[in-house]
């Protein structure tokens, strides 16, 4: 890649001189964890309580589906999981690097984010994105 | 406050009609509920209609259009999968404030084939299947595989609630379809989204449903003989959980709008004897077995097992077919579910009648999320 890809989603930071991860908003007030920018707590309703956190790579297994049919153009079978991370933050994602079989996939399995391109995926300009993934620890 | 009955109330059979507009549609159930109630729409003294696919293109005042322009306030709601329970509420609350003693509310939506949700637009790339699935039956399925993770809930469990759908729709004319479909069918179609399979998945068709409603001294001044008694409407919006904003909890709400649908009423799940509750999924409605207190916590799958909740067991749910098989006109559903607990009510619902139903509930989810709760009496 010539240039530097763009993060898939927001929460996602690719810092210049470090490894990619993933941006929580916290609350000071009662320690809830958004995904995206946001200056009131929904749990607590505190104002100007959040602050921004690194979150852990690391999570387990809550909930997930197999999806077989999605929309014209997209690749299936995958894996939409449900993951809780580690200190805290609920992730949706895809889980990869595991058969797409729902008995091969067990709740409450450790699993780890991963950072890759985002299965190819360009903009109208043209550019190349970043995105996260899950896979089993 | 008055009490609040429902006099006329009807909907059309689900179907197909893309030769139709949505107002035609929206008016055909009109007239049905006006005729049911024995009255005009000179009556009318004020209209809420639910729609979503126009929920920018004032379809109550397009129905008005078609069926009589009286000049009476009119009210657009859009709530998405609550949208008919929400114009249903709108109406019942506007005799509750002393406003008006006849008011129609009016369910109705054209509908495309296919997969709903999860196209996520925005800036960049699109994020279907690149960060799991924003599909309808993924969702779902999800919420579904969350319930089997601490029951142990499994796919043949799902896959009964359609069968037991499917098979109440084969004795309900107005429904989309009336096909038996065996358990081995449910679980060998098309899969979806695991545990979903297309059985499993509500049926996207064009619909309308009406409802007349009356305060208590317009329903004795006509004749209360076919009336039925609005006991509770509540409604809720998704209290915040851990991982609602990532997981759409469809549980919390419910059950938030449940117990103020029960302390309304003056009633227990143990007193309900028909409900028509929002099976989306199969996977939904096994959540809301317990969500609306008809079981404990854990026993959804022994419900469906046990076949309490199938016409002649303990709690009938969805004996019109519910959504899985009568269709789920978005905008529509929530009145037409009050037309089935209605008919119920009358003893008007032939081979499906749940015999002897005096009290019975209706339920919506709208995603997002809104949860409307109706609990109707007998007279």
């Amino acid at each position: 890649m010539a240039e530097k890809s763009l993060p898939a989603v927001s929460y996602l930071k690719i810092p210049d001189d470090g490894d990619p991860y993933l941006e929580g908003h916290k609350c000071g007030g009662c320690g809830a964890v958004f995904l995206g920018e946001r200056s009131v707590c929904s749990k607590c309703f505190a104002r100007d309580k959040i602050s921004t956190v690194k979150l852990k790579d690391t999570g387990v297994l809550h909930s997930f589906s197999v999806v077989y049919r999605s929309f014209p153009g997209i690749d299936v079978p995958y894996v939409s999981a449900i993951v809780d991370l580690d200190g805290g933050g609920t992730v949706k994602g895809n889980l990869i690097n595991i058969e797409p079989d729902p008995e091969k996939i067990k709740f409450g399995m450790k699993v780890k984010l991963i950072y890759q391109d985002a299965l190819g995926r360009k903009d109208k300009e043209g550019n190349s994105y970043l995105s996260y993934f899950f896979e089993p620890a | 406050m008055s009490d609040v009955y429902v006099l006329g109330v009807d909907m059309i059979k689900f179907g197909r009609f893309p030769d139709r507009t949505v107002p035609n549609i929206g008016a055909e159930a009109a007239l049905m509920a006006l005729d049911d109630a024995g009255l005009t729409i000179k009556d009318m003294q004020a209209m809420y209609c639910g729609n979503l696919g126009q929920a920018n293109a004032m379809v109550g005042q397009r129905i008005l259009q078609e069926i009589g322009q009286t000049g009476i306030p009119v009210v657009n709601c859009a709530n998405a999968c609550a949208t008919g329970a929400t114009a249903f509420r709108e109406a019942w609350m506007s005799i509750k404030a002393d406003m008006y003693d006849v008011v129609l509310a009016v369910g109705v939506e054209q509908m495309g084939k296919g997969l709903l949700g999860g196209a996520g637009g925005g800036d960049g790339i699109p994020k279907e299947g690149l960060l799991g699935s924003g599909t309808m039956p993924c969702v779902f399925a999800e919420a579904g595989m969350e319930h089997s993770k601490e029951h142990g809930t499994t796919f043949e469990q799902f896959a009964k609630i359609s069968v037991k759908n499917h098979h109440h729709s084969t004795m309900n004319p107005k429904a989309m379809y009336q096909i038996e479909t065996p358990l081995d069918v449910v679980m060998n179609a098309e899969m979806i989204s695991y545990p979903n399979t297309k059985l499993m998945c509500s049926v996207n068709v064009d619909g309308s449903a009406a409802a007349v409603l009356v305060s208590e001294k317009k329903a004795k001044e006509l004749g209360m003989g076919r009336a039925v008694k609005v006991r509770a409407s509540a409604m809720a919006s998704d209290p915040y959980t851990d991982r609602d904003l990532v997981m759409p909890d469809v549980n919390a709400c419910t059950r938030l709008a449940a117990e103020q649908a029960y302390e309304m009423a003056g009633v227990g799940p143990e007193d309900i004897n028909l409900v028509e509750l929002h099976d989306c999924f199969a996977t939904a409605e096994m959540l809301h077995y317990e969500n609306l207190g008809l079981c404990q916590d854990g026993e959804a799958g022994k419900m469906i097992d046990e076949g309490h909740v199938e016409l002649g067991g303990k709690v009938p749910v969805n004996v019109s077919g519910g959504l899985l098989s009568k269709g789920h006109p978005l905008g529509a559903t929530g009145i037409a579910n009050i037309y089935e607990v209605c008919t119920h009510l009358r003893g008007e619902a032939g081979e499906r009648q749940v015999e002897g139903a005096t009290l019975g509930m209706t339920h919506v989810i709208g995603l997002g999320t809104a949860c409307g709760i109706h609990i109707l009496e007998k007279v």
